[in-house]
């Protein structure tokens, strides 16, 4: 092997792949932490504070069952605040993983191989925190199995023709497709953990979850149609699974959510929020690992531009919203943009998100500011704060006022609204330290074929896409 | 490579994946097959402190279902009689029955009996016995025969569906203001003609009876 070990520091570089790796190196940096005897103290500290706050989570829920729905701030009309907010953000945010690994995959684009497998991870955990929001939030979440169509003693059956009803199906889909996609992406990754495990613990869960990987060209052929098969179908629901949320909203009647333009606004908040948060993971995550030499400034780069322009199509929704509600000659529209905009109790909801949103991303347009992983972490930490406030926005300040005075109720959320958000980062970022800790966070069997490409069919090969990008190791 | 599990390893996991399939679509069609005929302990007597015979007080004694449940005909709730209820007659008749001695520690003790539910509906259903008696519901289209029933039990599931058989057409179930109280009612043969003039005279709005916000509110 040539590199030995996973500690060697790599120049900074904006190449996909750093020069000179090998397969070996590449194992050896992404396998030698997870293989590692010794837990690093700033993954316990990390896990600590994540398994802390799952427990003020569990505290939440059990308050929750016990109590009921009434120890949160959410009251007619404001049926739906906190937990919705924070479920449409969580699953937003599940997004990207899913564009990552299928859409990217399906365009061609190579520089998503050293990102995907953590991002899909990313995907799964928020998928989680997602899906059990609207559960959470039913009143009697024990009996959350009457929204699926079974044959049931109450003569009923789900509304097929409502958003809430499809949402059920998009998000379980997208759970399900996206852990298959996942689990499948890992399994040749497993293969090799399995086969430089050392201890007993190691070689009997990486030897069951492996399934018997034997790495046969047969094998290798089978795999890769599965894996492009998955991702066929797994793109569409990047697309539709934030539409038919959005739809939630759409279909509806009042003033602020009934635009049409939503589903596509929606999806775009989605990879905009998504990104964000690769950016908030991936940023300490090659730092802590010294993943330098896969995940490059490249990654980055690119990652910031998707943000950019993500970020200025939502934008655009904002305008088109306020555009249609002045255009629509509605008053009830006009009103709830004027109290969008200007209202006194909401009003700096709105600024303080174009501030997030608008503003704080324009310095993406400089090269400087997207390959300088402080400035890009601390402006993806922005966009995934100026992400919630549009969810408040959209579902709150829209609910507050709508078309009766005497209906009219402002929203305050409770201690317990935000124990159980908090709560929800902790389930989060247990189930991420613990995959860090125990799973490969980047795609060892894909970076070896780039390895292998790069040694046998030019360095350039995976450089075409932009040759001539930044000057260095492009065609000229 | 290492071998870390024994050889039969593969066909332990393709038995297990087949078991467990299996075992989920079991699952899957045991629990509707049960929650449909298990029949929510219909025509199953409930254990009392008193052994009341309705047969021999609503037949027998021919008294009026509205002498001891007095708010049928303009609360939610039928009402339950309380001891002075009964003791009405039992002050004076069967004095010192030990088949009564319930009544006679409740009367004592000024404290009520502790009768046990029959018919249990969920908090979230907000059911009307005034709503059903006023506008032609009888006590029998629910409650069965009670004047003859030895004990007390369940007639009917009390299942959404069961009430949605009524709610989605309630000209089968409407019988004359009048017969609400007759026990021994038999619907005509025209049931549907003349239950849909009852829903037209007392205007039942179908439209309401199946919006959700009618029972859960």
């Amino acid at each position: 092997m040539a590199v030995t070990t996973g500690t060697q520091l790599v120049k900074e570089t904006t190449r996909v792949l750093a020069p000179g790796q090998t397969a070996g190196g590449i194992d050896d940096s992404v396998n030698t932490p997870v293989l590692s005897g010794k837990t690093p103290m700033w993954w316990w500290i990390g896990f600590g504070i994540s398994a802390a706050l799952l427990g003020l989570y569990l505290v939440s829920v059990v308050n929750l069952v016990t109590t009921g729905t009434g120890i949160f701030g959410n009251n007619m009309p404001v049926a739906w605040a906190m937990p919705i907010i924070n479920f449409v953000w969580w699953i937003g945010i599940g997004h990207a993983g899913t564009l990552i690994s299928a859409a990217l995959l399906l365009f061609r684009q190579p520089w998503r191989t050293s990102i995907n497998r953590f991002a899909e991870a990313m995907t799964i955990f928020a998928v989680v925190c997602a899906g059990l929001y609207p559960i959470l939030h039913l009143g009697r979440p024990w009996v959350f199995y009457w929204l699926l169509p079974y044959p049931n003693t109450f003569g009923m059956f789900p509304q097929f023709r409502s958003p809430l009803a499809w949402d059920l199906f998009a998000i379980s889909a997208y759970a399900t497709v996206s852990l298959v996609f996942w689990y499948v992406g890992l399994i040749p990754d497993l293969a090799t953990l399995r086969d430089s495990a050392r201890s007993r613990f190691q070689k009997l869960l990486y030897g069951a979850l492996s399934l018997g990987w034997t790495g046969s060209a047969r094998a290798w052929g089978r795999y890769m149609r599965a894996y492009l098969l998955l991702a066929a179908l797994s793109f569409p629901l990047v697309l539709s699974v934030h539409s038919t949320i959005a739809m939630d909203f759409a279909v509806s009647q009042l003033p602020g959510w009934n635009n049409t333009i939503m589903p596509p606004y929606f999806v775009a908040g989605a990879v905009f929020a998504g990104f964000a948060m690769v950016l908030i993971l991936a940023i300490p995550l090659r730092r802590a690992f010294h993943l330098r030499s896969v995940i490059t400034m490249r990654h980055l780069d690119n990652a910031a531009k998707l943000l950019l322009g993500t970020g200025m199509i939502v934008v655009y929704g904002y305008g088109i919203e306020l555009f249609m509600a002045w255009y629509s000659g509605v008053e009830f529209e006009v009103f709830m943009a004027y109290n969008r905009v200007f209202g006194a109790d909401h009003g700096w909801a709105f600024w303080l998100l174009i501030m997030c949103n608008l503003v704080a991303i324009q310095p993406l347009w400089f090269r400087s500011v997207r390959q300088n992983p402080i400035a890009l972490f601390v402006i993806s930490i922005i966009v995934s704060i100026g992400m919630w406030l549009e969810r408040y926005v959209i579902i709150v300040v829209s609910l507050t006022k709508d078309f009766l005075l005497s209906s009219w109720f402002n929203y305050v959320p409770t201690f317990w609204d935000w124990a159980l958000f908090a709560g929800s980062f902790g389930l989060f970022g247990t189930l991420f330290f613990l995959f860090i800790r125990l799973l490969p966070s980047v795609a060892t069997s894909e970076m070896k074929e780039m390895v292998h490409h790069d040694a046998h069919h030019g360095s350039d090969y995976y450089e075409t896409i932009r040759g001539s990008y930044h000057g260095e190791g492009g065609r000229a | 490579m290492p071998q870390y599990f024994p050889p039969n390893t593969n066909a332990f996991v393709r038995w297990a994946l087949l078991g467990g399939g299996a075992f989920t679509v079991a699952l899957i069609v045991a629990l509707p097959i049960y929650a449909r005929t298990m029949n929510n302990a219909v025509g199953v007597p409930v254990e009392q402190p008193i052994a009341f015979a309705h047969n021999l007080h609503a037949t027998q004694l021919g008294i009026d279902c509205r002498y001891c449940h007095t708010s049928v005909e303009v609360a939610a709730s039928a009402n339950v009689p309380a001891s002075e209820t009964c003791m009405t007659c039992h002050s004076q008749v069967r004095v010192g029955s030990p088949q009564l001695a319930a009544l006679w520690t409740s009367w004592e003790a000024d404290a009520p009996l502790e009768w046990n539910r029959v018919h249990d509906l969920p908090e979230y259903a907000y059911f009307n016995h005034s709503a059903h008696i006023t506008n032609g519901v009888g006590c029998s289209t629910c409650h069965g025969r009670v004047d003859q029933m030895e004990g007390i039990w369940k007639n009917e599931p009390l299942t959404m569906g069961w009430c949605m058989e009524c709610h989605r057409a309630p000209e089968r179930f409407v019988r004359p203001r009048s017969e609400v109280f007759n026990m021994a009612y038999q619907p005509p043969s025209d049931q549907l003609t003349l239950g849909r003039e009852l829903v037209a005279a007392y205007h039942i709005d179908t439209e309401k009876l199946i919006s959700c916000s009618t029972c859960h509110r």
